[in-house]
């Protein structure tokens, strides 16, 4: 049939033109340039969107969450709630805590068991036009020696007919680092996020979608309480500890691909593989693999395993030969040779299904995951009979458990 | 670097260019979207969870981004 | 590279805001004639309502718009079914048990066909969900609405009202 849609001609025109008058970038290569330009004029002339998008649907979730592994036990709430004003706005708000109590590997070689409150709230803004959605976000987190801040612009747009969906988003954070034990110790770390995304529609089966995010940091990055440890054959262990000391900018890339495909017993398959690399030399993969089952119509069945790797920071060692040997030094387990793997199982279950007053569905969830930690380099201190180079290498285990509820109104 | 922002200037601008397109048919019509409108076809089900879950690697591991986006669903207008 | 990515943004940003989304057409030609089962169970066919009007709804269960539109089209339905006027509900799922199971916890009053096959829906071109067609009393195609959103209802009563006039 054929349907001769108004908005054609008048603002293609109009767009292309005042396109043309958009100031030239100022700076870039020429082919950066032309691209620039030729992209912008076509877009101009063809993104004309023949549909609406709609914002999702009205939510609230109240979760508590748990960790519990290696030492460190972190519990708290996480409050979030997603409201639409009208057909075009709709405005989400998060409060999130996190309770710490740590008595990690690192703290009771180095310090004494603490405890800490860290607290982070969030507000955001999402705006429908056409088939784009445009998302500003603020996030404030708060701890005893931690101030962070987080602004983050957000653009989605659907095209073809749903059939492909692009996302844009840029966030920039300024922290500042304190020291609970120097009240004059303050630096601040400033952080900038590249993301692209595409989700494409497959089949009526299958969906997958290509993540990429490029992230810059400066400043202090890394740990006032974290030393690391050199031969000291003056000691009685026979090694030392000395403050560490990081390179203060950072530049990552990662890059991923994830699946879903339909199981015709409404269930679902889901794979995803991540690759990561950065200027500190570390590379990490990972891969993850679940699967999602309906049972009875209101239950949910989840079950995933996860397997990551990393390559250690080149300035990362467990032990060096003197304190200050490198220009930049580190013993952060989380920079070294490690490999983690992780199951999980998820229960979920839609007490209001078919709606009920001003709720059309609620469902109360579990999910408990399980993660092994096996360090390739760090080596476990606490052991003071072994060599120094030669004790056991550090390993542990994990409990992370969620337990929440969801409403849509 | 260079090869970087060449890379990435040529990707958007491919999306853009495509976003034109829209006489493409789509292979996927509205009327067969009913399993990508099933809840268990969504990559952020809940939310809450999920960024709890980055928060727990991301606070233990060193790679970072790329964990996420949206798109899918019913495709409803 | 920063500056080029933030150069980026200002661009599509700018872009998009030219653009103006319409979303409803002129249509011209006869209306497919098609023959569906109903959910009274008889068998209900296009062309025995020639010399009505006609909005045909095409909607499925699982689409949010289209659920928040029946109401809205019933009580289309009912307040111009005198004047020669009828909403036919088409529900484009491949499976009508939960389209069914919709209609029984929010009834409507105007007929919903079931179009399991697709037939009429890949004959209507449907690319929009929900997506609307008005038919004239002579069975020519006259308007089009893809996608719903509240206030269209205001559209609907004045060509409702422009073709029950003719």
């Amino acid at each position: 049939m054929a349907a001769t849609d108004s908005q054609n001609t008048a603002p293609a025109r109009i767009g292309s033109a005042i396109c043309r008058t958009l100031p030239a970038p100022s700076m870039g290569r020429i082919g950066e340039r032309v691209g620039i330009w030729v992209t912008s004029l076509l877009l101009c002339l063809c993104c004309m969107p023949t549909h609406a998008g709609v914002l999702p649907d009205d939510r609230a979730d109240a979760m508590y969450h748990s960790y519990d592994g290696g030492g460190v036990e972190v519990d708290g709430p996480s409050v979030l709630v997603l409201k639409k004003l009208g057909e075009s706005v709709a405005l989400t708000g998060n409060y999130y805590v996190d309770s710490v109590s740590s008595a990690s590997i690192d703290v009771v070689t180095t310090a004494s068991k603490y405890t800490e409150e860290r607290t982070e709230v969030s507000g955001g803004i999402d705006y429908l036009y056409g088939n784009s959605t445009m998302s500003l976000s603020y996030t404030n987190s708060n701890e005893d020696d931690y101030k962070g801040n987080n602004a983050s612009f957000g653009i989605s747009i659907d095209m073809f007919n749903n059939m492909t969906t692009v996302a844009l988003g840029y966030a920039y954070s300024w922290d500042t680092v304190e020291n609970n034990l120097d009240s004059s110790f303050s630096k601040d770390v400033n952080r900038q996020n590249y993301h692209l995304g595409l989700t494409q529609v497959i089949t009526k089966d299958m969906l997958m979608e290509f993540n990429f995010e490029t992230i810059t940091d400066e400043g202090f990055l890394n740990n006032p309480y974290r030393s690391v440890r050199f031969i000291d054959t003056g000691s009685p262990v026979g090694f030392s500890f000395a403050p560490e000391k990081y390179p203060n900018t950072r530049t990552s890339n990662a890059a991923s691909i994830r699946t879903l495909y339909y199981l015709p017993w409404r269930a679902s398959v889901f794979g995803e593989y991540r690759f990561y690399d950065d200027t500190w030399d570390i590379r990490a993969h990972n891969i993850e693999l679940g699967y999602t089952h309906t049972l009875w119509d209101r239950w949910v069945l989840e079950a995933k395993y996860r397997y990551y790797t990393q390559d250690k920071a080149e300035f990362y060692s467990d032990l060096f030969s003197g304190p200050d040997v490198q220009n930049f030094m580190g013993r952060d387990k989380e920079l070294s040779n490690f490999d983690s793997h992780t199951i999980g199982l998820g229960l979920s279950y839609d007490f209001i299904h078919d709606g009920w007053s001003y709720i059309d569905r609620g469902s109360i969830n579990l999910q408990w995951e399980h993660i092994w930690f096996n360090y390739d380099d760090f080596r476990d201190i606490r052991d003071t009979s072994a060599t120094p180079g030669k004790e056991k290498l550090y390993s542990f285990d994990a409990n992370v458990i969620t337990a929440f509820l969801s409403i849509w109104f | 670097m260079n090869r970087q922002r060449l890379i990435k200037t040529l990707v958007v601008s491919a999306i853009l260019l495509l976003s034109g397109c829209t006489n493409i048919e789509p292979w996927v019509k509205p009327y067969e979207r009913a399993h990508l409108a099933d809840p268990v076809m969504q990559f952020n089900r809940n939310p809450v969870a999920d960024a709890y879950f980055i928060h727990v690697t991301q606070s233990r591991e060193s790679a970072r981004g790329a964990e996420g986006g949206s798109g899918g669903g019913c495709g409803c207008n | 590279m920063k500056q080029c990515i933030r150069q980026w943004f200002a661009t599509v940003l700018t872009s998009i805001l030219l653009t103006t989304p319409v979303f409803a057409g002129i249509l011209s030609g006869e209306a497919p004639d098609f023959t569906l089962r109903s959910d009274t169970g008889e068998n209900i066919r296009l062309s025995e309502y020639r010399g009505e009007v006609v909005l045909i709804n095409f909607w499925a269960s699982w689409c949010g718009p289209c659920r928040q539109e029946m109401p809205i089209l019933d009580e289309l339905h009912n307040q111009y079914k005198g004047l020669g006027f009828t909403v036919l509900g088409v529900n484009v799922e491949q499976d009508p048990q939960q389209a069914r199971k919709l209609l029984k916890n929010m009834p409507v009053s105007f007929p919903v066909l079931f179009d399991d096959r697709s037939v009429v829906s890949k004959e209507y071109d449907v690319i929009a969900m929900p997506s609307t067609v008005l038919v004239d009393r002579d069975g020519n195609m006259r308007y089009l609405h893809k996608g719903y959103k509240p206030g269209l209802e205001q559209v609907y009563l004045e060509q409702v009202r422009e073709l029950i006039r003719e």
